[in-house]
């Protein structure tokens, strides 16, 4: 019996390279073996996307395509599939989950500089993932055809009619209808459905080719291919499988835990991964109170409503997505990790988390003249990030890189320095109760308290300059 | 189009105060008092059903989630000749229901997921007489709302204290002026059980979604900790 396994076995891998590719991906993929937690969020990108395509399947086999049976055969998955509640819970909740890992990994790219040479290519690949990744969520977004989907969509597409001259022959045909309808349904679902997961699967190909191609970068920014042993394999490296399947399964599991609390507790996420008006069927006569994007789009959408002419509104909120483009040319510093880079791009780095974070809360709010005051000075920090970077960060006081990779406390060092810190902070005071016995009741100690403070805040600022 | 975009543009800061600024009452809902439930459908079918449908549930279901007998459920709650397999359909058309109260009346299976309960339970209390209404009442947090008071009978009449601020005329309180057969206390138990039906029947399944993420984190929680340990053991070597 063995001997007939192996004999299959063989006649597969003479005509397929299965063990040649399992190799060249998996089992000898050199990965520095100093990844933190910030590494966890590409393949929990991968999982969910895995999780959408999945789950959207099932999704396709009950929902149906019309503007007149949308809803309902949404509300008939939530209530007489079996389990299909769960499966369209999955969905919602996955998307708005990719978004949030994605919004990480980026950042990840940003903080270690994985743009920079040789990489660029895979951040471009990336950055054509996440435009891919906001048409796909874009378009299913309409498919429940809910009062939001519906005006939502409306807004977004008659952002094309500010084109001048062929503006409105452009919305008109996207749509084909003056208003969203049956048309505009089909077509979204056709996109959604095929045309942008095929993109979506074939770039998620090329990013993973083009990363294997010149090797993961890590948080000490180096490459570990400058170091290698006398048999030609990276001194920092561990092979990808098995030591990164079982960490990141560990990433998985953590992931899962947050993913089914949402899905289980509160699908709903207070109204920002469904909203409240989305259970009220599409109604082209009645315009909602209140029209805001998902959340994943109001950072950008603040940006085009913080300026006042409407087409330099679509044209900066396209430029706020191209610029990040340009990310890999924009910054002109050698050292890739924020660790041993100049005070000046953390400080800007964080100018520019506050001003994403802050853009993403403004654009869910409607424009009062205060919110607008405020959405354009974090719209001006956003681009002068980018803008400015060639001029702040080519004259940066950088840090001497290692060598080698370092070593860094892992979770339970982390912990260990946790407890000490809170001994550090009370006092247990033996105490002779009134009935002979001994306690010790655990009391704060003010100076522990500000020792640990002080030391808190000067590691915060070092790690600024 | 540009008209279009214009009053879209025009609408997004009025958002901010069509919300109203009404402090909703607090009410408690307990998806687990079945019998509340019941009397809550009970009270749906008598008083709300005339009008709104509430299509996406059947009356077996009801059945089914509040274990009662589908008998029960035919006799006491569903309407005469309904089936069991049947949607909570209205007997009022259309075409009527434009013509009398100028909207459709729409259907209320997800509501509760639009307005919340709070929001349910104060507006069904929120009634009070406008002469100059076509119904003669209007309500707190649905101004000019097109629909009547059902509850009237039950609760009685309500006024309402009107002061007005920068010229607009707010509703400061509300004043029972009328008795109803139901006392407030009585009458605002009743409410509690309608809205309780209705944030069942926004999602019917939530229940049993919590009951089994219960079971889902704890097997999660318990493939972490083995992800871990695994984790840790190949991992021993590495320094």
């Amino acid at each position: 019996m063995k001997n007939r396994i192996n004999a299959c076995t063989n006649w597969m891998l003479e005509r397929f390279p299965m063990s040649k590719l399992w190799n060249e991906h998996m089992a000898e993929y050199y990965a520095p073996k100093n990844f933190n937690i910030w590494y966890f969020f590409g393949s929990l990108a991968l999982l969910v996307l895995v999780l959408q395509f999945v789950t959207g399947i099932l999704l396709t086999m009950n929902y149906k395509p019309d503007a007149k049976l949308a809803f309902d055969s949404v509300e008939y998955i939530m209530r007489d599939v079996n389990w299909g509640w769960l499966v369209r819970y999955m969905h919602s909740t996955g998307a708005s989950a990719f978004f949030i890992l994605i919004y990480l990994h980026m950042f990840r790219g940003m903080i270690y500089g994985s743009y920079k040479k040789p990489r660029e290519l895979i951040w471009i690949f990336g950055m054509l993932l996440f435009v891919c990744l906001m048409a796909e969520a874009f378009m299913g977004y309409l498919l429940p055809w809910g009062q939001m989907s519906y005006w939502g969509a409306q807004v977004i597409i008659s952002l094309f009619s500010a084109i001048p001259v062929i503006g409105e022959e452009l919305a008109l045909w996207i749509r084909g209808d003056y208003v969203i309808g049956d048309a505009t349904l089909n077509r979204f679902f056709a996109f959604h459905v095929i045309a942008v997961p095929l993109a979506l699967l074939i770039l998620v190909f090329l990013h993973i080719i083009a990363l294997h191609e010149v090797g993961s970068n890590n948080p000490d920014g180096i490459e570990i291919k400058e170091s290698k042993d006398p048999w030609g394999k990276p001194v920092d490296g561990i092979p990808f499988h098995p030591y990164y399947t079982v960490k990141d399964l560990v990433g998985v599991g953590v992931f899962a835990i947050f993913f089914a609390a949402v899905i289980f507790y509160m699908p709903e996420m207070g109204g920002y991964f469904l909203e409240h008006a989305n259970f009220i069927p599409a109604d082209p006569l009645l315009t909602p109170e209140h029209i805001e994007p998902s959340w994943y789009f109001t950072p950008f959408y603040a940006i085009l409503r913080a300026v006042p002419d409407k087409f330099a509104g679509v044209i900066a909120m396209a430029a706020s997505i191209i610029v990040l483009f340009l990310l890999p040319w924009l910054d002109r510093c050698k050292v890739k990790s924020i660790r041993y880079r100049g005070g000046i791009y953390k400080k800007a780095l964080v100018m520019f988390v506050i001003s994403f974070i802050a853009l993403g809360y403004l654009g869910t709010q409607p424009a009062t003249p205060t919110y607008t005051m405020f959405a354009r000075i974090f719209t001006v920090i956003y681009f002068a990030f980018f803008l400015l970077m060639p001029i702040y960060t080519r004259w940066e006081k950088t840090k001497p890189v290692p060598r080698r990779v370092t070593e860094e406390p892992d979770a339970e060092d982390q912990y260990h320095a946790m407890v000490d810190a809170l001994e550090e902070m009370t006092i247990h005071k033996p105490l002779k109760t009134s009935w002979g016995a001994t306690a010790f009741p655990v009391t704060p100690d003010k100076s522990g308290i500000k020792h640990v403070l002080a030391r808190l805040a000067k590691r915060l600022k070092e790690s600024l300059d | 189009m540009k008209k279009i975009i214009q009053t879209l543009l025009l609408l997004l800061p009025l958002s901010a105060f069509a919300a109203g600024n009404v402090t909703l009452q607090r009410v408690d809902i307990d998806l687990e008092d079945f019998a509340s439930m019941q009397k809550g459908a009970k009270h749906y079918v008598t008083y709300c059903l005339g009008c709104h449908s509430a299509k996406y549930m059947r009356y077996k279901r009801i059945a089914m989630d509040l274990e009662i007998d589908e008998n029960i459920v035919l006799e006491e709650i569903a309407p005469e000749g309904a089936n069991i397999y049947d949607p909570m359909l209205t007997a009022m058309n259309e075409h009527d229901s434009k013509k009398w109260f100028g909207v459709n009346p729409p259907d209320l299976s997800l509501i509760a997921r639009v307005r919340g309960a709070d929001w349910l339970y104060t507006y069904l209390k929120g009634f009070y007489t406008d002469e100059s209404k076509p119904f003669g009442t209007n309500n707190t947090v649905f101004k000019d709302v097109a629909m009547p008071n059902m509850l009237w009978k039950l609760q009685g009449t309500q006024t309402a204290a009107i002061q007005s601020v920068k010229g607009e005329d707010i509703v400061t309180h509300l004043k029972l002026t009328e008795k109803g057969t139901l006392s407030s206390k009585e009458f605002d138990k009743m409410i509690t059980e309608l809205v309780n039906f209705l944030v069942y029947v926004g999602e019917p399944v939530q229940l049993e979604r919590q009951r089994l993420g219960k079971y889902v984190l704890f097997f999660l929680l318990m493939f972490t900790v083995i992800a871990y340990l695994l984790k840790k053991e190949y991992w021993k070597d590495i320094h």
